[in-house]
């Protein structure tokens, strides 16, 4: 029961990584129709940012630092997204050749500059003494920082949902996502949003890239890419656009991998997760909160 | 006076050529009904006005050129769109698509639109995409009219609705087009007649009678040469 419960918590840890590398992946993709293949650098970009933070600020305690941190992978995650989308794809839309072939591009290169700049050995994130510790919950040791990870992107996803449900600009997002045509035929400039929507997916994959450094022990340059795979599976299981489609696939896809890994073969998590991937296409090729394209 | 001057006017969709060297006017304070048989051009029209398809020719609205201009600006400038398929959000209240319409500095008109559809005012917490086809297109409407508009573009407001839901929409869109410059396109002769005083009819793309609304109405001969539309 313990380990039940472990990994259980493991994997919904690892569920909220997902979540936040997803999220911005299944809106810039339903909102634009660009798949983003650069995504996974904005999560080592986050990463590296938080490493460099708690390594560079010796005479602050842990626990500010690694706020601070998280604060840095954001700004640094919504800062590439944002230049990316108005430096290169915005010349781009409608082109998807393109857009795939720069997407490859860039997340090849940023890897390469972020292993010529930092080396291909994972760097080690310093962390509170909080986040080693353990709590017992229902007779399992559960470390903290899969806690804390958890509890981030329940916070993230409320936000995210608020900001999607509350705001004109969400409001905007969301019927972007569903006909943008209608949308500037209203009077707004989609346009607008595009840049908002590459900021918001690069803030949450920074803030993913942060606590990624924590769960996975380090960063590397190929982490975002590696996880990129995932996230991407995701999407699809979600529903491309719909964010509580990508939560609720964020939960199955880790639970699956982390069930299989550990009360199956170890190993065939990542194979698991394929083959629910194709079971959903084939039951509900839009996803499972997905819409129908008309 | 002459609200919308077309001259000229080329649209391409793919590889189609679907206006050839289109030219009429619509008045001032009036409907204009853009008729024909199905997949004459009178939607690509619409969308070419609206700055959805890239046209080449003028198309001039307010002294405005709108060929080049993006669609949020066309918009901006008080042009209200009513597209064919109603389009409306479907994932997004009935309050949220209305909210969505509105623009900074200009008071959203609720309650001319709760009172020309009042069954919209106890809806707007319901997800637009469970309405009916008449609901949907009666949001639609109302989310055109939500800001005061120089131009309306109404595209098929009757396609695919029941007789009675068509009075009804027919009924609302006499009241609502009373003071407006509109463009509408309209499958169904009775309708048009209903709403529109001025009529141009296309064929093959190009205009085959541009005048009276009433003319062609009486005219069976006209009417039936040009258009296969019902007459009631």
């Amino acid at each position: 029961m313990s380990s039940f419960v472990l990994f259980t918590i493991s994997g919904l840890g690892l569920a909220g990584l997902y979540f936040l590398l997803a999220s911005g992946l299944s809106l810039i993709f339903g909102l634009m129709s660009v798949l983003n293949l650069a995504h996974g650098a904005f999560f080592a970009a986050g990463g590296y940012a938080a490493w460099f933070v708690m390594d560079s600020f010796d005479g602050v305690s842990p626990g500010l630092r690694f706020v601070i941190a998280v604060i840095a992978a954001s700004l640094v995650g919504a800062a590439a997204g944002a230049l990316v989308e108005r430096g290169l794809i915005r010349k781009l839309y409608g082109r998807h050749t393109e857009q795939i072939l720069l997407t490859i591009g860039l997340g090849t290169a940023a890897v390469a500059l972020m292993g010529g700049w930092f080396t291909y050995d994972p760097r080690l994130l310093e962390q509170p003494r909080w986040f080693v510790d353990t709590t017992e919950i229902a007779g399992a040791n559960i470390p903290n920082n899969r806690l804390l990870i958890l509890a981030v992107a329940i916070v993230l996803f409320i936000a995210l949902m608020t900001f999607l449900t509350r705001t004109k600009h969400g409001l905007i997002i969301r019927a972007g996502v569903e006909n943008p045509s209608m949308v500037r035929a209203l009077g707004i400039d989609v346009a607008r949003s595009f840049t908002i929507v590459f900021a918001l997916g690069g803030l949450l994959a920074g803030i993913g890239g942060a606590l990624g450094a924590v769960f996975f022990n380090g960063i590397s340059p190929a982490l975002g890419t590696t996880q990129l795979i995932f996230a991407f599976i995701v999407v699809v299981i979600g529903g491309l656009g719909s964010i509580p489609g990508t939560a609720l696939a964020s939960v199955l896809v880790a639970l699956t991998q982390v069930y299989v890994n550990n009360y199956g073969a170890s190993g065939m998590g990542s194979i698991s997760v394929v083959i629910l991937l194709a079971a959903v296409l084939l039951i509900r090729p839009q996803g499972l909160l997905g819409r129908v394209q008309p | 006076m002459t609200a919308v001057s077309i001259s000229s006017l080329e649209v391409h969709r793919g590889e189609a050529h679907v206006i050839h060297d289109v030219s009429f006017e619509v008045p001032e304070k009036g409907v204009t009904a853009l008729l024909g048989r199905n997949g004459v051009g009178k939607t690509t029209t619409l969308l070419a006005i609206m700055g959805l398809l890239p046209a080449t020719g003028s198309i001039l609205v307010g002294g405005k050129e709108f060929v080049g201009m993006p669609t949020h600006r066309i918009a901006q400038t008080g042009v209200g769109y009513v597209p064919e398929d109603r389009e409306v959000f479907s994932t997004l209240t009935v309050g949220e698509n209305l909210r969505l319409a509105e623009r900074s500095g200009v008071k959203p008109r609720y309650d001319l639109v709760f009172d020309l559809f009042p069954d919209l005012r106890g809806r707007t917490g319901q997800d637009a995409g469970t309405l009916s086809g008449g609901q949907q297109q009666m949001l639609s409407i109302g989310r055109a009219l939500l800001n005061p508009a120089s131009l309306l573009l109404i595209d098929e407001p009757t396609k695919g609705l029941a007789p009675r839901v068509v009075e009804d929409v027919v009924e609302a869109l006499v009241k609502a087009t009373a003071d407006a410059t509109v463009v509408l396109v309209e499958q169904n002769l009775w309708v048009a007649a209903q709403l529109a005083q001025k009529a141009v009819v296309l064929d093959q793309g190009m205009v085959v009678f541009a005048g009276d609304m009433e003319t062609l109405a009486n005219d069976p001969d006209l009417a039936g040469k040009h258009l296969g539309v019902e007459v009631r």
